[in-house]
């Protein structure tokens, strides 16, 4: 689950990493008051979408004065932001964060992550502060310096000295500097975060560290024990069919083609959109209807997928385990009759109760094309949909 | 003697009294497991159709000699069932659990370091040598005993691979699924491992996914170490970036991740990599002169 910068911040600053104090604003006027409320100089006015870049696309703008920072929200509200992260279409902006200026004399970046290999947690850093750091690691790689801190240690002054000194930073700065990377590893693990991001970590021209930006992503598992962090899902930002999905244990993400997918399990769901791919056709959905999927998921599944307006035809795949095939062939029935179903629809099941399944679509007197094999069964909704 | 479980196999299971604790529990001896004990802390003293049930792993591991593991328990105290199963000296712990959060398994992974206990998966099917033992959730009746291995991040997409092996009269020695979790006990190169040392392996499948790089390190293991031949099979081709994969990950990894890069790796190691998951199982036919 990802959080806007300002949730971040306001998660971060209870941990006593340093951030700016600002406010939310959702029109021009509260920005203004904003701007005034925090003294009336330079502040920043920045749009919160969940996307990075987005000063690139004008939705970060720095103004003198409080009525600079009702024109600057005016502009930035409202606007389709397009960053490199959001694709052509953008994302439509509704709330800005209004933060104070700072002085800034050096900027860094900073971020912690999962490193999956070394089952550690893994800071990167680099001088290159508010830059793209994949171009960074892609073109200058020395540029970067990853450290892992490993679950059995925790983090050690050792890990801290050997980032300053990659920063080049000097004793004084080094100084300052441990107290924040001891917060951010302390709120990384504290509070489920599968990406804590920095970027730019500046120093100010008075020597102190500030976290000018934030990116905070939590895992999903953990959203049961983190409910500070649960209850600031924005759901403005989620496709709501997602959303649905998650409710009722389905997993579903929207693609851009036109073939519908009802696979059970996410490897073979994957499996299934590539062979689509590879026969010609575009998938408009990973669906995972799960392990132990009943009837009325079968039917919640259908209901996903067909909201989809490009949706021109459905391949169900499903390789029953615990999942019997007759329950689903049940489901699809039922989904058939109740959801009038009228895209073409190819059927593939096998293992368990497999025979049982594909009389029950037989006897239906729905038209479906069953199919025995998943590349078989590719081209045939590949065909129907062409 | 196919590779981690075999006839001697003799299983706990750690939520059995639950209702998809119970379900497989059952499954599995219909289909020959020995399942001698089950636990669940307050439940000790009772039995479940002729199975006992324990208070704790310890007590159930010293009254039955159980030496596997299996554990369904809901995911906020699967981390705890891990630790425990470890702690009593179980050597293998089977973790069918899916959704434990990455920050404890990082704690059992540190953990497991300091103890012989293999871990296979969280969020897998289990492990299973056919006519042996079947430890987990996979349906047993696809299965054929045989002498190909198959490893997998995956749980349906292992079971169509299993199916066309078998619907190929290709039999498998041991299927081992290790879990679509950024962060698992036992890895592709372990699995690789085993079944270049088992006798009764002649050739491997390996179903990778995409994120990560454990695809490409097993790669260059194989390059070095491996004499047998493998068949493999990446998933998520045409998967977005950026919805499984976070934005600092590509960075560590260099880049790497994406199902190209792991086909790539696989196919410069020698693999015999197929770019469709419908045919694994005419290539490992065409691979074993079958």
């Amino acid at each position: 689950m990802n959080l806007h910068e300002y949730q971040a911040k306001f998660l971060l600053a209870e941990y006593g990493v340093p951030v700016l104090p600002g406010y939310l604003a959702y029109t021009p006027r509260e920005a203004q008051k904003a701007a005034v409320n925090l003294g009336g100089g330079v502040c920043v006015v920045k749009a919160q979408v969940h996307a990075g870049g987005r000063g690139k696309g004008g939705g970060v703008k720095v103004v003198k004065n409080s009525a600079a920072a009702f024109e600057a929200a005016e502009q930035i509200l409202g606007m389709k932001l397009v960053t490199p992260q959001t694709g052509e279409e953008g994302k439509l902006v509704s709330k800005v964060w209004v933060e104070q200026g700072a002085a800034i004399k050096e900027e860094y970046y900073v971020s912690a992550l999962v490193d999956r290999e070394s089952g550690c947690v893994c800071f990167v850093v680099s001088r290159e502060g508010g830059m793209d750091i994949e171009e960074v690691a892609d073109k200058t790689p020395e540029k970067i310096l990853s450290i892992n801190v490993a679950p059995e240690s925790g983090l050690q002054g050792f890990h801290t000295r050997k980032i300053a000194q990659f920063l080049g930073l000097d004793k004084a700065a080094a100084r300052k500097l441990e107290p924040v990377v001891n917060a951010l590893y302390e709120s990384f693990v504290e509070l489920d975060c599968s990406l804590l991001e920095v970027n730019p970590l500046v120093q100010t021209d008075d020597g102190e560290f500030l976290c000018l930006d934030a990116k905070m992503a939590i895992d999903d598992n953990a959203l049961y024990r983190q409910r500070d962090a649960f209850e600031m899902m924005d759901y403005d930002e989620i496709d709501s069919r997602e959303i649905t999905a998650k409710e009722v244990g389905i997993s579903y993400v929207a693609l851009d083609g036109n073939i519908g997918c009802m696979v059970n399990g996410a490897g073979l769901a994957m499996a299934t959109m590539d062979i689509i791919k590879q026969a010609g056709g575009e998938p408009a959905n990973f669906l995972d209807v799960g392990g132990g999927a009943t009837r009325e998921m079968v039917t919640e599944a259908f209901s996903l997928i067909l909201q989809d307006a490009a949706v021109k035809g459905v391949l169900v795949n499903i390789f029953g385990g615990i999942m019997r095939c007759d329950v689903i062939a049940e489901g699809i029935i039922e989904a058939a009759k109740t959801l009038d179903i009228k895209v073409p629809l190819v059927v593939r099941l096998r293992g368990t109760n497999v025979e049982l399944g594909k009389e029950l679509l037989a006897k239906s007197g729905l038209e479906i094309t069953p199919a025995d094999e998943m590349d078989e069964a590719a081209e045939a909704i590949v065909a129907a949909v062409a | 003697m196919a590779i981690l479980v075999d006839k001697n196999t003799k299983v706990v299971t750690q939520g059995m009294t639950g209702k998809s604790g119970w379900y497989h529990t059952s499954a599995c001896r219909e289909y020959g497991t020995n399942m001698v004990a089950g636990v669940s802390p307050g439940k000790g003293g009772t039995e479940v159709e002729s199975i006992p049930v324990f208070d704790s792993v310890e007590t159930a591991v010293a009254e039955t000699g159980a030496n596997v593991s299996v554990i369904y328990v809901p995911a906020p105290f699967a981390a705890d069932a891990i630790i425990e199963a470890a702690d009593a000296g179980v050597p293998l712990v089977i973790c069918i659990t899916e959704g434990i959060p990455v920050q404890d398994m990082l704690s059992v992974n540190a953990y497991l370091r300091t103890t012989e206990t293999r871990l296979i998966g969280p969020n897998c099917p289990g492990v299973i040598t056919p006519d042996a033992a079947k430890v987990g959730i996979m349906p047993g009746h696809i299965h054929q005993a045989g002498r190909v291995g198959v490893v997998s991040r995956s749980g349906t997409l292992t079971y169509e691979a299993v199916g066309q092996l078998t619907g190929r009269d290709i039999g498998q020695s041991t299927c081992v699924g290790i879990g679509g979790d950024p962060l698992n006990g036992t890895s592709f190169i372990d699995c690789l491992e085993l079944f270049e040392a088992d006798d009764e392996t002649d050739a491997i499948v390996m179903i990778g996914e995409i994120g990560g790089t454990a695809e490409e390190e097993a790669a260059a293991w194989i390059k070095e170490n491996g004499s047998k031949p493998v068949v493999a099979f990446i998933a998520g081709a045409t998967a977005p970036a950026g919805r499984t994969m976070g934005h600092a990950g590509a960075i560590i990894s260099g880049g790497k991740g994406t199902a190209e890069d792991k086909f790539k790796a696989l196919e410069d190691a020698g693999v015999h990599v197929v770019r469709s998951p419908a045919g694994l199982g005419e290539k490992m036919k065409s691979v074993i002169g079958k």
